[in-house]
């Protein structure tokens, strides 16, 4: 299985590797909300340079892509809505310590004993000519109802996420009768109505 | 498909990354000229002006402020320019890049995302209320332009059936896509001001927060974030070039001379627009690009779908 990468590339994955494992600790240790947003983004990073090292340049890219926005975005409502906006005061990502310390231990066991004991299947076909194509094929035909079932899942979340956090619903917005002509926002955005 | 030679095998890969780092720092000088002529109305004066506003920001002495999250400020501020840089990787210098995969676009499309991180922490570094209002108000700003912008790179990627710059300068061997894809073509310039924070789109650096994420930069730290700044913009030039204009296309010159040509008319017009706008606001913004915006560039995707399957593009 290692045969097929160049020394180059083993070199690479590993180096990248143990820094996105350094960045996932870093995410624990850092006292502060955006230095532990930032440090999980680098390791998420790393993760895309080991599937860059790997060739598999859409998934590298999309992956620095997302989760950039991702973190993006967390540091906009973690900062703003969790603590106060410009995190003067000192934080930690650390919460019952002892029981996530058994529960890391009990998974990183499941997980390594997993890896060296079951019998993987081999590589069985040779490396697709262009990686992106093959994996749009596999997500637009075999596997469209479950990237679909996904997309439709996390939408809901959104969309049940942002209902429970804001506090104003349509009776707020257009009245107790819902007869109002305009909605009343507190901020109007760009659009005349 | 045959793999078009990119400029780092052409030429190798140290000659080729310090002519692309060469032609971008090219670039960012043209905005920043242009730019200065169209503010002034100057002529040679003008051109000079951000050479002599550099070298004057090379010697000037760093202030800080209290307390600063020193290694986020760094970080976002060097990152900037960085990615500048990094995503004139895939835009084409003389018909070629200096690297092609089959993703092009997505990395194009990647380190601009990355500049919303980079951004919010030069905003945050200092830590000082205008910068960091400055900050959220480009994570606001991008809200608005991220998924239109990616809705008409999308429709490039499927009117040229791929995601390679090379495959989309062939596929307009025939018409340029500007003219099946105006909204597309809009759409993409538009954001490039838009994250590079300039002209309309000017809100994270307003004058109401005292120049926000830029307020608290100073000496080396402004330059390199200034630098950034026109260099997206002359990168996102370069590329709409590319995936809009035809690239090198045209009649009796080289095609070399026709892409600068055409680069600097997309410099000129962005720059003379964006400085005749007012600054927008970006929580409008916002609602306009999903009210509006995210619909017209999905309906305009879905005319470049249904042009391909009726064989319109000689793909």
């Amino acid at each position: 299985m290692l045969t097929d990468l160049s020394g180059w590339t083993i070199a690479a994955v590993v180096v990248l590797g143990v820094l996105s494992v350094a960045g996932g600790i870093a995410v624990f240790v850092v006292d502060s909300m955006a230095r532990a947003t930032f440090a999980l983004l680098a390791s998420f990073l790393a993760v895309a340079g080991v599937l860059l090292a790997f060739d598999l340049v859409y998934l590298a890219v999309v992956t620095a892509l997302m989760m950039t926005i991702e973190m993006a975005i967390m540091a906009v409502f973690m900062i703003m809505f969790m603590m106060n906006p410009a995190g003067l005061m000192p934080m930690t990502m650390v919460h019952n310590a002892r029981g996530s310390a058994l529960t890391g231990a009990v998974a990183f066991v499941v997980l390594v004993v997993g890896i060296w004991t079951v019998d993987w299947p081999i590589g069985r076909t040779e490396r697709p000519e262009d990686s992106t194509r093959q994996l749009g094929e596999a997500i637009m035909g075999s596997h469209m109802l479950v990237m679909l079932m996904i997309g439709i899942g996390l939408f809901a979340t959104i969309l049940a996420g942002t209902v429970l956090a804001t506090a104003r619903g349509r009776y707020d917005r257009f009245g107790a009768d819902l007869a109002a002509k305009r909605p009343d926002d507190p901020i109007p955005g760009g659009l005349p109505r | 498909m045959p793999e078009a030679e990119t400029a780092a095998a052409a030429w190798g890969v140290l000659p080729a990354a310090l002519l692309v780092t060469g032609v971008a720092l090219g670039l960012g000088w043209l905005v920043a000229a242009v730019d200065r002529v169209v503010l002034s109305g100057g002529g040679g004066a003008a051109v000079l002006e951000p050479v002599r506003s550099s070298v004057r920001l090379l010697t000037e002495q760093r202030r800080t402020t209290l307390a600063p999250d020193r290694l986020l400020w760094r970080s976002g501020i060097a990152a900037v320019p960085v990615l500048a840089v990094l995503s004139m990787a895939v835009v084409p210098i003389g018909g070629r890049t200096l690297w092609s995969s089959s993703a092009d676009l997505v990395w194009f499309n990647a380190m601009e995302a990355l500049l919303w991180a980079a951004v919010w922490l030069v905003g945050w570094g200092p830590n000082a209320i205008h910068a960091l209002t400055g900050g959220y108000r480009f994570l606001a700003q991008g809200l608005a332009y991220e998924l239109p912008l990616m809705f008409s790179l999308i429709t490039v990627g499927v009117g040229a059936g791929s995601l390679r710059t090379a495959d989309i300068l062939s596929a307009q061997a025939g018409l340029w896509f500007v003219v099946s894809m105006p909204v597309a073509f809009v759409v993409f310039l538009a954001s490039a001001a838009a994250f590079a924070f300039w002209g309309p789109f000017g809100a994270p650096t307003g004058a109401d927060i005292a120049g926000g994420v830029t307020s608290e930069l100073s000496g080396v730290d402004r330059l390199l974030v200034e630098a950034g700044r026109v260099i997206f913009l002359g990168a996102t030039a370069a590329m709409a070039v590319a995936l809009f204009l035809g690239g090198g296309s045209g009649p009796w010159l080289p095609g070399p001379v026709w892409q600068l040509l055409k680069t600097v008319a997309v410099v000129v017009a962005l720059v003379w627009a964006g400085r005749r706008l007012p600054v927008l606001r970006p929580d409008r913004v916002v609602e306009v690009a999903w009210t509006v915006l995210i619909p017209v560039t999905l309906v305009q995707a879905l005319v470049v779908a249904v042009l391909l399957l009726s064989g319109f593009y000689a793909v």
